[in-house]
């Protein structure tokens, strides 16, 4: 039985959550086909070998790890290059990445070098005969689309937090491996990794999102939205395209058609209507809570629970009332 | 400088959608058709550029049936010199089939810049930019929300999860573009008659291979949803029960 193949994503020498994700869904695909091996590859700066364990807790059989000093940063063409030639001599069936910032601009080169396609953006997946079958949400989240990829290796990109990590420990073997090209030979070269100030969590790992809209009247009372992020310990604070476009929150905070899909486990919108737009950006949480002083806004049609009422009396209670559920 | 901007045409997505009774497409019916957001961006891009450099021309290039020729239209009236449709049928959801025929078109066009939206509002893959680049072994950065040339040498800044990227490259290259970048322009009247007179030229496609297919579409559930806890402040401690006894987050 053949192994299967998962890119390991890192940023500044510290695995990223998805990189959990691809090694699970190898680990699934392995397992689902009579056991075999989980190949991750990973790549950074010298050191980054000393988290090849980490990724043997997700059920990584085999760690091939990159390391130049070269790799710092991101760097598109030898990332793609590596994993390219690591997947062609590999023999692997199937080989996983996610659907990252990193992963989106990765996948796509990767498979071209291959000269195969690539299911983009899945959120669910599964392994049929020679091909792979997966869902795939399209025309903003609006329809599900159900496709096979056939052809060997099947290369899929996963939604990220769409498949859960799961530990499946064992002790991985390491083996160093080289750039397949000098990273300074690179022609694209990330120059500066800067991070975004104030984003301690960020919209695609936090459990729990409050995001507000245009209801909230003026970008300073977007303190009642953080108030409430904060009362929960696990929060991101989103916003909606409305409130992007008027300055209030960076564009980067954007959840819906045109910025981020997130689905965490519980988003709690303040002040949002509920325009398509930013539907498409988050109808897939677990749980929806809307706050609005609208009881006909179309939020509340998707929300599983909804208060009518002023976004500045509510909030402040529901703040004190999750600080106290949350004892602190 | 000479760019080319490949544009796809998509529904309306503010439309209600329903599945053909193939279950594996759109019902047509009521469809009413546009340029992909990120396209339109990425139009918009090129149009200053090129007006910035003071010469040169944009090329408009679409993949897909004669409806094409609209949208490519409403390219040139915005601006573009000249329009290509590479003709097929239907366009397929395998974006590697869909930029082995834009490769093709683009190998031998001497463009300066190739331009995408970072991702097309139908199949929302975001593989096609990347893909054609790879196959005409061009640099390329995807998803950029700022740009600058000088010197035959770009520099593009592309915003990642709770950070963002500064990224170097020479000069041809592929990008695509993200929001917020710029914001299209309309057509004027003046655009629009002129756009009559302009080239649009219609080749077929050389699509590749098609190994990634539609089995079915659906849907999404409908959100049981709509249960209003209450009304003002008072409603707050029951909804706070009702996430740690029945939602369970909290």
């Amino acid at each position: 039985m053949g192994a299967t193949f998962a890119f390991a994503e890192s940023r500044d020498g510290a695995l990223r959550k998805v990189a959990f994700e691809t090694v699970t869904a190898a680990r699934r695909t392995a397992d689902g086909s009579g056991g075999g091996e989980v190949h991750a590859l990973l790549l950074g700066a010298p050191g980054i070998a000393a988290k090849a364990e980490e990724l043997g807790r997700y059920g990584a059989d085999l760690v091939i790890v990159v390391e130049d000093p070269g790799l710092e940063r991101y760097s598109p063409e030898v990332f793609a290059a590596s994993a390219a030639e690591r997947i062609r001599t590999g023999g692997y069936r199937a080989a996983f990445f996610s659907a990252s910032a990193q992963g989106r601009d990765l996948a796509p080169r990767t498979a071209a070098r291959l000269g195969v396609s690539l299911a983009s953006d899945v959120t669910e997946f599964e392994m049929r005969g020679d091909a792979v079958v997966v869902r795939h949400p399209a025309y903003t989240g609006k329809v599900i689309a159900t496709m096979r990829l056939a052809g060997a290796p099947a290369v899929v990109s996963l939604r990220p937090g769409a498949i859960a990590a799961v530990e499946q420990a064992r002790s991985p073997r390491v083996e160093q491996a080289a750039p397949a090209m000098a990273p300074s030979a690179a022609r694209v070269v990330v120059t500066e990794t800067s991070q975004r100030a104030g984003a301690k969590l960020d919209l695609g790992e936090a459990p729990v999102i409050v995001s507000g809209g245009r209801g909230l009247r003026a970008a300073e009372n977007f303190k009642l939205v953080e108030d409430l992020a904060a009362a929960f310990g696990n929060a991101a604070v989103g916003a909606t395209r409305a409130v992007t476009d008027d300055g209030w929150r960076p564009a980067t905070d954007q959840i819906g058609q045109t910025g981020r899909v997130v689905s965490p486990e519980l988003y709690v919108a303040v002040g949002i209507s509920g325009a398509i737009q930013h539907l498409a950006g988050m109808r897939t949480a677990k749980t929806i809570v809307a706050i609005n002083k609208d009881k006909d806004a179309p939020i509340f049609k998707i929300a599983d629970y909804g208060i009518v009422g002023d976004v500045f009396e509510v909030v402040p209670r529901l703040t004190e009332e999750v600080r106290k559920a949350r004892g602190h | 400088m000479k760019i080319a901007v490949c544009i796809k045409r998509v529904p309306e997505m503010e439309l209600r959608f329903s599945i053909a009774s193939d279950r594996k497409s759109l019902d047509q019916t009521g469809l009413k058709y546009e340029i992909s957001d990120f396209d339109g961006y990425a139009l918009e891009v090129a149009l200053q550029l090129v007006e910035k450099a003071g010469s040169g021309e944009v090329v408009a290039i679409s993949v897909g049936p004669d409806g094409v020729q609209e949208t490519l239209r409403k390219a040139l009236a915005m601006g573009a010199a000249r329009a290509v449709q590479l003709k097929a049928d239907h366009v397929p959801f395998d974006g590697f089939a869909t930029a082995t025929a834009l490769a093709a078109e683009l190998k031998a066009g001497g463009y300066d810049l190739l331009l995408f939206g970072r991702m097309a509002a139908d199949t929302a893959s975001g593989i096609v930019g990347p893909m054609t680049a790879e196959l005409l072994d061009l640099p390329c950065v995807t998803a950029i929300s700022h740009l600058e040339l000088a010197g035959g040498r770009g520099t593009a800044r592309r915003d990642l999860e709770g950070a963002s990227e500064t990224v170097q490259f020479p000069l041809p290259a592929v990008l695509t573009i993200d929001e917020g970048i710029a914001r299209p322009r309309l057509a004027t009247l003046k655009g629009i008659m002129a756009a009559k007179k302009k080239p649009l030229d219609v080749r077929p496609a050389q699509l590749g291979k098609v190994s990634l297919t539609v089995e079915s579409m659906a849907l999404p559930p409908e959100r049981a949803g709509g249960k209003i806890v209450g009304e003002g402040p008072d409603a707050v401690p029951e909804l706070v029960r009702l996430l740690r006894t029945e939602a369970k987050v909290l």
